[in-house]
């Protein structure tokens, strides 16, 4: 019997077991994919939001505001790539988008958000040259920042497993029945008994709500697509850009550096039927093009590395969904959790925190909670560091992902972490490797490799991501082979 | 190993082996290559197929073989070759590399030759639309899982792109059981060379579907569909003429990208149509000392065009290390490409260093019948080269002798292709 299990390990789901795993319970967390942050989570726009655009009183607005302070300090704490960057709002001359960064500027100073300003196109520019200098001004906000979502997610479900949470994965859960005093969860792993359940089941929140008999919930996702570019366009800007949004309401297409030196831009907006089918097609992806252009004109688009498309898992009701179930007590909702779901995720682990200490949970701190991680990245050493570090373990000399400088000892550390990543796209999630202009090219086979040697299973079983996406179909001459025999 | 060298090679590929010996040849003392992979060779070593060396060593070698005679060459040599050696930086003439047993290396050189070749273009960089699943490869990954690691990748398979790679890879898949059901070029001409569209394709019955590509792929795990459209001249997708293909594997081949990361880290200018570093005739950089060879400076078909040119390379290395200076106010003239030629390697000559001639490479933009080469110093056509046959997917080359470049008058030479006798495929 656990005393709470929390359905989904994606940003929210690994935030509250985080948040948990510093008190004396017992907690596992239920994962459907075969990693964690395989969600929504590893396919947004990675921006921590300064909070100025969510509606006024709503919860969105104080857990943003929250979130991004304690983002700031686990970041610190369990090693994950954050880095404070301001947005700009663009306007161009004409009364809709003047008007619109106004009222931005005035919902942004009644959230709390500091240091908003209303920036003219000359300011604007010299704060950001690569702004489209065709603007009339800007909305100007220096509270927000990008982050590494993955290793967020990964950081800080690995830091709850070293604290004692158990994160099961391939636990896709099908059931959840009400007793007296408990659930019974039924996964595609086993049964488990908890006294709590807590719904961070993202894209398919509602359909885990239904499984206690919730039906009013309804999950409208919107899936947004993306383009990643080289590094070599990473540093066209220095910001996080939105345009004004179009009538209809819609953010419209950022421009943003990630933290690894790469520059996104995306996404747009359309409603898919379930969190699955994440496809691009090209009528979007030229759209985004275009509409890139307008905030920054100065990008190469002939240096596109990758494309993608995330989920925005939301439901019809306009703010956050975080109570506890009012027809099934002790099942807890932290549901519709849309952007800005990234940015508030440890806020929301601390809602959870309160929701279960209102329906009852008894909270003691752990005598000894594990609160500090570090990872080894070879690229970001200095060379006396590199020599070290290679002396210690030659591993760490040998670079297999090229485009990224990623050397088989960060792959082999990796494998050997709490939630041990089984697949070609974990390792990527983890290291880097493969996320570069090869898109694993040379180093796919390389780690495929590793990964088997490591867990020390055929090469025939690796997978490239999820449950079915195998990479070997045989080895060669098999066939031909039994034929001879 | 020693704290200098004379000539350090980045890469031990065709190019670099090539260039090494050379350099050796030429009376380097001491030659240092550092090779990223646990052997020497390149990206040869998985080319398991036969058809190399037929212009350099006048008979067909398979690509280890190739290989194999220029590492051997190598150590007769003296050539010192570092193995599963990463290089991270080039800055000037100081190169920090990293392996498992020496650690990090710093090492000097009087000259470098970078010769780290190229790599394969993405369904990322081609934004190939559909759904993400598995079964979605590069040729040359799926080349090397097949003739390196001994593994299938698919059992239906459709190609994208016209490259030798994906050519040789139909042949290759489908002689391990494989059914490759259609090649498909955006094109309407194949990018690769014409005996692989003979002997990989039509020898095997698969279907080339020029001026076609892939407008959707389908699956949500692996891939289960590949759909297929016909383009127009705007190279757009015409509705309705779509085909699906039940397939699991995509392999794509379209196109090779060199890799020049540690050239842009060292601040060497690059030419933006062959992706490589602008390079003298001798195939200097802009860096004095630095050269460059092979698929890094620009894309070939042909692994002994590369050894001819990495060759030069290392010979004008060794003369460098050796203290050989060309005039830096003596005569540059810039090539500029003219009509239908899309670039060319060298970008300029110094006419000083150009006793012996100067050998030109270049590509055209189209399928060309019975046309001539001419090479213009202002509106004078200096010297001209009949061709019968000309294609994007086939290198060109000229020599250019060294009396004529002597007499040329303006600072800019252009190679075009220019009589209109013959006829130009659109």
């Amino acid at each position: 019997m656990y005393d709470v299990l929390i359905v989904g390990c994606g940003i929210v789901g690994a935030a509250t077991a985080y948040q948990l795993s510093r008190y004396n319970l017992s907690v596992c967390v239920c994962e459907r994919y075969n990693d964690v942050a395989n969600g929504c989570t590893k396919a947004n726009t990675a921006i921590l939001h300064a909070g100025f655009d969510c509606p006024i009183g709503s919860m969105e607005a104080r857990l943003n505001l929250r979130g991004i302070q304690l983002a700031k300090e686990i970041c610190e704490k369990l090693d994950v790539e954050r880095i404070e960057m301001p947005t700009f709002i663009i306007a161009y001359d004409n009364e809709h988008d003047l008007n619109y960064i106004q009222e931005l500027y005035k919902r942004g100073v009644a959230n709390g958000v500091e240091g908003l300003r209303i920036v003219d196109r000359e300011e604007a520019l010299s704060l950001e040259p690569g702004l489209n200098p065709d603007i009339k001004a800007a909305l100007y906000a220096p509270g927000s920042g990008i982050i590494n979502p993955w290793e967020y997610c990964i950081a800080m479900a690995e830091t709850a497993v070293r604290n004692g949470v158990e994160v099961k994965l391939d636990s896709e859960v099908t059931a959840i029945e009400k007793k007296e005093d408990h659930f019974v969860v039924t996964t595609k792993s086993g049964i488990y008994e908890s006294r709590y359940v807590i719904n961070a089941g993202g894209g398919w929140s509602a359909q885990v709500y239904e499984m206690v008999g919730g039906h009013e919930l309804h999950q409208t996702n919107f899936a947004g697509q993306y383009f990643v570019l080289d590094k070599n366009q990473g540093n066209k800007v220095h910001s996080v850009i939105f345009p004004c949004p179009d009538e209809h309401g819609f953010k419209g297409i950022c421009v943003t550096p990630t933290v690894h030196g790469n520059l996104l831009v995306g996404p747009d907006c359309y409603e898919v039927s379930d969190g699955d089918h994440v496809g691009t097609d090209p009528l979007t992806l030229e759209n985004l093009k275009t509409e890139a252009y307008k905030s920054v004109p100065d990008i190469d688009f002939r240096e596109i590395i990758h494309e993608y498309a995330g989920v925005r898992p939301n439901t019809q009701i306009p703010d956050f969904v975080i109570e506890e179930s009012p027809e099934c007590p002790h099942f807890i909702n932290l549901a519709g959790i849309k952007s800005p779901g990234l940015s508030s995720a440890p806020a929301i682990a601390e809602e959870a925190e309160k929701l279960l200490r209102k329906c009852g949970l008894e909270l003691e701190m752990k005598e000894k909670f594990i609160d500090t991680r570090k990872r080894i990245q070879f690229r970001y050493l200095d060379d006396d560091a590199k020599k070290k570090l290679i002396a210690e373990n030659p591993l760490y000399g040998r670079i297999i992902c090229r485009c990224e400088t990623v050397t088989e000892g960060e792959i082999v550390e990796a494998i050997h972490r709490p939630i041990i990543p089984r697949t070609v796209d974990a390792i990527k999630r983890r290291c880097n490797a493969g996320m570069g202009r090869c898109q694993g090219g040379f180093c796919g086979p390389r780690v495929h490799e590793i990964l088997a040697r490591e867990l020390g299973v055929d090469e025939k079983d690796i997978l490239m991501d999820e449950q079915g996406t195998f990479i070997i179909t045989s080895a060669i001459k098999e066939g031909h082979n039994e034929e001879c025999i | 190993m020693k704290n200098v060298y004379d000539v350090i090679v980045v890469g031990g590929g065709p190019a670099g082996l090539a260039a090494a010996c050379s350099a050796k040849e030429a009376g380097a003392k001491d030659v240092l290559v550092l090779e990223r992979d646990k052997e020497a060779g390149g990206i040869l070593n998985q080319c398991i197929h036969n058809g190399f060396g037929l212009h350099y060593f006048k008979e067909e070698l398979t690509g280890p073989e190739y290989a194999a005679r220029f590492v051997n060459k190598a150590e007769e040599l003296g050539v010192e070759i570092l193995l599963d050696t990463m290089v991270l930086a080039v800055e000037g003439h100081r190169v920090t590399a990293c392996n498992t047993e020496d650690g990090l290396i710093v090492v000097e050189a009087r000259s470098v030759v970078l010769a780290m070749g190229c790599r394969e273009r993405t369904r990322g960089a081609v934004a190939i639309p559909g759904d993400r699943p598995s079964g979605v490869f590069t040729a040359g990954t799926a080349q090397r899982y097949i003739n390196i690691e001994g593994y299938m990748v698919g059992k239906r398979v459709v190609i994208l792109g016209s490259g030798d790679i994906g050519l040789i890879m139909a042949r290759r898949m489908t002689l391990e059981g494989a059914k490759v059901l259609a090649c498909v070029e955006l094109m309407p001409f194949c990018n690769g060379l014409n005996r692989n569209i003979v002997q990989c394709l039509n020898d095997y019955d698969i279907p080339l579907y020029l001026s076609h590509t892939v407008t959707n792929v389908e699956g949500l795990h692996r891939v289960e569909k590949v759909t297929v459209a016909e383009v127009g001249a705007d190279r757009k997708p015409i509705p309705g003429t779509e085909i699906v293909f039940d397939c699991d594997t995509l392999l794509l081949s379209v196109g090779l990208i060199p890799e020049n990361e540690l050239t842009r880290k060292a601040d060497i200018p690059l030419d933006t149509a062959t992706k490589g570093a602008i390079v003298y005739e001798n195939m200097e950089t802009r860096e004095p000392g630095v050269f460059s060879c092979g698929n890094v400076v620009h894309v070939h078909d042909l692994v002994d065009f590369v050894t001819a040119e990495s060759q030069r390379a290392g010979k004008a290395a060794a003369e460098y290390a050796a203290g050989k200076r060309i005039p830096k106010d003596g005569r540059v003239i810039e090539l500029k490409r003219g009509d239908h030629v899309t670039y060319t390697v060298p970008q300029a000559i110094r006419v000083e260093n150009a006793e012996a001639g100067v050998d030109i490479s270049f590509r055209v933009n189209a399928v060309m019948t019975d046309q001539e080469i001419c090479v213009k110093d202002g509106d004078t056509v200096i010297a001209h080269y009949k061709r019968e046959h000309m294609a994007p997917g086939e290198m060109e080359h000229i020599k250019l002798p060294a009396a004529i470049l002597k007499k040329v008058k303006k600072q800019v030479l252009e190679v075009a292709v220019v009589s209109a006798e013959g006829g130009v495929e659109k």
